[in-house]
């Protein structure tokens, strides 16, 4: 089984293609069929990727599952898993049939709407298994189009200016990585990611138009690195695309959005930017996690004063990446491990809040928290499950979110007290917006009218939050299945970036003109 | 002259020979009623003469004492430009039928542009380049005035006629003066009085040279009938621009500049960089007001421009490859658009208003997939074709030490994904409209967009070795 990465990679993309070649028609029957396909399509992603799981060594730090062709232009296609990405393959492949199981309620061009989140699970997958830079970016960029018209189609109202600021923003961000990219290949002469972890990029000063560039090359190739992952995460301040996507997308969308796409940033980092150029993240550290800080404080208290509870969400998940873009450059290993635990249990958590959402949404169609109130009365399964999340959003220890929250602070404390400070502070601003929420809507009396006769969840709905209820719950007792695995590949990334921050030394770099520095 | 020199150049008398031979047929039989056969034999000739000149002829081989040159490089050019007119030509005939414009002289006229055209990128001299370009452009004046009583399409052929002559005596003046300071017309002249370091009035002549031939490719700052003409021109014959002669200029720019000025690349390194700028920029800014699609598809295809003369800035082969490249993946792309631009019509009127395309993906789902996927490639959105040529070119400058060129259009093909995306989100989630397009599409135009959607996506599993293809014609010109 030397293509698994493949098979699974692409059994959403075959899906897709059968449905968009062989199914026709846009009653009844074709809709139900459209979504069982899709829903047996992902569920077998989702089996086929336990192998990879079960098989996975954790102790080899190297890829695992490595397959590698010819493809065009010079470039390979390879693909690979390590311990770092083996755990967002799993992620993926864990919330994709949920998603389409939290979709059955959609009734406009259902066949659409399957090919793409079908499509987008495929790009998804390539991004955290592709091993070639280029092929990387194909996945990473592609995936836009079809988060586009999910959000452009099904979306809300404000719809249209939502998709083409999401779609603009990561567009503009991503092409200057690009650029980056081919800079790397021209540099390494190579594009195997593989090949160019063990590649010095140069570090020697580089003066451009005058200015004195600290880390030369590294730097340059980071910042164009940062433009795109930053833009992702979403790092403050090139967050503001992701209240407005998140808002406008339909349920489905906002999960993946949240549970997935918001990985990639902090996947780029750990993959890209901290083992490639570890001198320039070294140098820029202080600055990323200056920036972080200011995004947990500052998107916790715009959470506060939200009146629509997706925007509140999406704010709360920009606080929450905060934390895992703060632990990945404290560049240790809490900081690096419970910044990759933060994004899995931020995975369950906050792709399960969206879903809370769109409980009561499709029931009373408005996300106006002051639409709401006294909801425990009529639906005291969904009370339960939604104070669950909240508490886990909240950092309640027993649930992931704590782990994730923790090994972070432990490992930016190390680097920076004062930045672990005003990070700690987010935590008392997230349980004081997560508990008002929850207040707002579920307690109190039930007095408004169109309330009285909502009625509780479906078993639909108990049974999408029933996996995600138990992931959150077991990562939170027992943390170890994802250190474990994630342990050993962390631990050699922080050593080689250790060992070339240790030899690096500005003052003897040699201060070289480069040939551009005349324009 | 030899019979030597003759076998190289036979593609072209043939092609000649038969645009004389149809000219005496069309005058002596029906006139009109003969054009649309007419139309399909030029077509099947354009295929047959594609084949012949890519099968035929392998190395480097001059006729007339170093006159014309056939190369790979050539070759390449000639066939990219042969299949795309003949496509052209097919596609036109729904619509020019129609509309009753269905000339006889109109397969003929390509024809003898494309006679042009490929001695153009044959050329080893200026008098043969210019000799080339002459015919291809005093074609294409009278195909943009194909429509005699439209005042616009008068006014398109008008507009072309004189500021392509403005330029051709911008180029003529280049070429003299070269000729004057380095003693001969010949390319391989030049290069040797070139040398590594132009003389001054050897930049001078190329500084002319390049401003006459810029034009031709409609880059910016010499790109400002190109709006005007693709409006103003009856529809396909826009789409007959936007391609062959497209790939027809840009194979003779490098033509020149490696031919005859190829020790100096780092001179006109810089022409040509700035050139590619000016054209990104401006293709992609500009083109976000419009509404009219033709238009729209003018100042695509001058950023377009501006994306390939990146890869000739570089001044490598693999600069001149991934310039081949683009050209041809951007030839394929515009044919996919004017096959369905062709097709715009409501109640039997043509329409180009992009507002007209609303809602196109619940009417016409597979259309609508068709152009979304064209759309994406154009923005060089991966994981289509578009994405590639981008690439290509990109990566080219980047070797070539010119990181910054590569991040300028990086940053315009940003901005340039905006209008794409309009289209998109016109298609996909605009208004309902009553202006909103009814036309049925012909088999012939379905069938090219539909190949050319299917192109751009499958591109990405070898390019169909294209890329191959044009890295061998490059290191014909470039070595």
């Amino acid at each position: 089984m030397d293509n698994l990465l493949s098979i699974i990679t692409f059994i959403p993309l075959i899906a897709a293609l059968i449905l968009a070649f062989f199914l026709r028609g846009e009653d009844e029957a074709a809709q139900r069929n459209a979504k069982w396909l899709a829903l047996i399509a992902t569920s077998a992603t989702f089996l086929v990727s336990l192998f990879v799981i079960f098989q996975f060594d954790p102790e080899n730090t190297g890829f695992q599952f490595v397959e590698e062709r010819e493809w065009l232009l010079g470039l390979t296609y390879k693909m690979g898993v390590d311990g770092i990405s083996v755990l967002f393959v799993m992620l993926t492949t864990f919330t994709m049939p949920l998603v389409i199981a939290a979709s059955w309620n959609v009734n406009v061009r259902v066949k659409e709407y399957m090919i793409a989140f079908l499509m987008l699970e495929t790009l998804m997958l390539g991004v955290f298994c592709a091993l070639d830079l280029v092929l990387f970016y194909m996945f990473f960029e592609a995936g836009l189009i079809p988060m586009f018209l999910i959000i452009g189609i099904w979306g809300g109202a404000n719809r249209i200016y939502a998709s083409f600021k999401f779609f603009l923003y990561t567009f503009l961000g991503s092409v200057l990585m690009l650029v980056a990219m081919i800079g790397m290949y021209v540099d390494a002469g190579t594009t195997d990611i593989a090949l160019l972890l063990e590649h010095d990029f140069s570090t020697g000063g580089l003066q451009i138009a005058g200015f004195q560039i600290v880390g030369g090359l590294q730097t340059l190739l980071f910042l164009a690195f940062f433009a795109s992952f930053a833009v992702k995460m979403p790092m403050w301040p090139v967050h503001t695309w992701l209240p407005d996507a998140h808002v406008q997308a339909p349920t489905a969308g906002s999960v993946v959005l949240a549970a997935i796409l918001l990985k990639m940033g902090g996947y780029g980092f750990l993959r890209f930017s901290l083992p490639m150029f570890p001198v320039a993240s070294d140098l820029m550290a202080p600055f990323v996690l200056w920036l972080s800080a200011i995004a947990i404080v500052y998107t916790s208290l715009v959470a506060l004063a939200q009146s629509d509870m997706k925007k509140l969400i999406a704010y709360s998940s920009v606080a929450h990446m905060g934390y895992v873009t703060a632990g990945i450059f404290a560049a240790n290993q809490q900081g690096v491990d419970g910044a990759i635990f933060q994004m899995l249990s931020h995975g369950f958590i906050s792709g399960a809040l969206f879903l809370c959402v769109g409980v009561i949404y499709d029931r009373m169609h408005t996300r106006e928290i002051d639409a709401y109130g006294g909801l425990v009365n009529r639906m005291p399964a969904y009370a339960a499950i939604f104070m669950f999340f909240t508490m886990a959003n909240v950092g309640l220890p027993g649930t992931s979110g704590f782990i994730g929250e923790f090994l972070t602070l432990v490992g930016i404390f190390q680097v920076n007290t004062w930045v672990a400070m005003v990070a700690t502070s987010g935590v008392i601003l997230s349980a004081a917006y997560g508990l008002w929420l929850y207040r707002r809507v579920v307690f109190g009396d039930l007095i408004k009218e169109s309330l009285k006769s909502i009625s509780d969840m479906t078993t639909r709905e108990k049974a999408i939050f029933a996996p995600l209820v138990f992931m959150t719950l077991l990562l939170g007792v027992y943390p170890a299945l994802v250190t474990d695995v994630i342990g050993p590949t962390v631990g050699e990334l922080v050593a080689g970036i250790e060992t070339d921050v240790a030899a690096y030394a500005p003052d003897t770099a040699e201060v070289q003109v480069a040939e551009t520095g005349d324009h | 002259m030899t019979s030597a020199d003759l076998t190289i150049i036979l593609p072209e008398i043939a092609l000649a020979v038969y645009a004389m031979a149809a000219l005496l047929f069309g005058v002596y039989t029906t006139k009109d009623k003969a054009a649309p056969l007419l139309v399909w034999t030029t077509s099947a000739v354009l295929v047959a003469v594609a084949i012949w000149v890519g099968l035929s002829g392998n190395g480097t081989q001059q006729a007339f004492g170093g006159l014309f040159i056939d190369d790979g490089f050539a070759r390449f050019a000639k066939v990219v430009a042969l299949l795309s007119a003949a496509v052209v030509l097919v596609l036109s005939m729904d619509f020019m039928t129609t509309r009753d414009l269905l000339r006889f002289e109109y397969p003929i006229l390509v024809t003898l542009a494309l006679v042009g055209m490929m001695v153009m990128v044959s050329s080893g001299n200026l008098m043969t380049l210019y000799m080339g370009l002459e015919l291809q452009s005093l074609a294409l004046y009278v195909v943009a005035a194909l429509r005699r009583d439209s005042v616009k399409s008068t006014e398109a052929g008008l507009k072309y006629f004189v500021l392509g002559s403005l330029s051709s005596g911008m180029l003529l003046y280049g070429a003299s003066l070269t000729y004057g300071f380095a003693g001969t017309t010949q390319f391989e002249g030049i290069y040797l009085a070139a040398g590594d370091q132009l003389p001054l009035g050897l930049l001078f002549g190329l500084v002319f040279l390049l401003a006459g031939l810029a034009f031709k490719v409609s880059a910016a700052p010499f790109h400002m009938w190109t709006p005007d003409v693709y409006e103003g021109s009856p529809t396909p014959i826009t789409a007959f621009f936007a391609t062959a002669p497209k790939v027809a200029a840009m194979a003779l720019l490098a033509r020149v500049v490696y031919g005859a000025f190829g020790g100096a690349t780092a001179d006109w390194g810089q022409i040509i960089a700035l050139l590619a700028v000016l054209s990104m920029f401006l293709g992609s800014i500009a083109a976000i007001g419009q509404r009219d699609i033709k238009r729209l598809m003018a100042y695509s295809s001058i950023a377009h421009m501006g994306y390939a003369l990146v890869g000739l800035a570089a001044g490598t082969a693999a600069g001149v490859q991934s310039m081949l490249l683009y050209m041809a993946i951007y030839v394929t792309m515009n044919i996919g658009v004017f096959a369905f631009i062709l097709t715009m019509e409501r109640d039997g009127r043509h329409v180009t208003e992009i507002g007209a395309l609303s809602m196109l993906s619940k009417r016409e789902p597979i259309k609508a997939l068709a152009i979304l996927m064209l759309m994406f490639s154009m923005a060089g959105v991966p994981p289509m074709a578009g994405f590639f040529a981008k690439f290509a070119v990109f990566s080219a400058a980047v070797d070539a030490g010119l990181g910054w060129l590569a991040v300028a259009g990086a940053v315009a093909s940003a901005i340039g994904l905006y209008y794409y995306l309009r289209i998109v989100f016109l298609m996909y989630f605009g208004k309902d409209e009553d202006a909103a397009i009814d036309g049925s599409m012909g088999m012939i135009q379905w069938g090219v967009l539909m190949a050319s959607a299917a192109i751009m996506l499958l591109g990405v599993v070898n390019l169909f070795g294209v890329d191959g293809l044009a890295g061998a014609a490059a290191l014909a010109l470039v070595n």
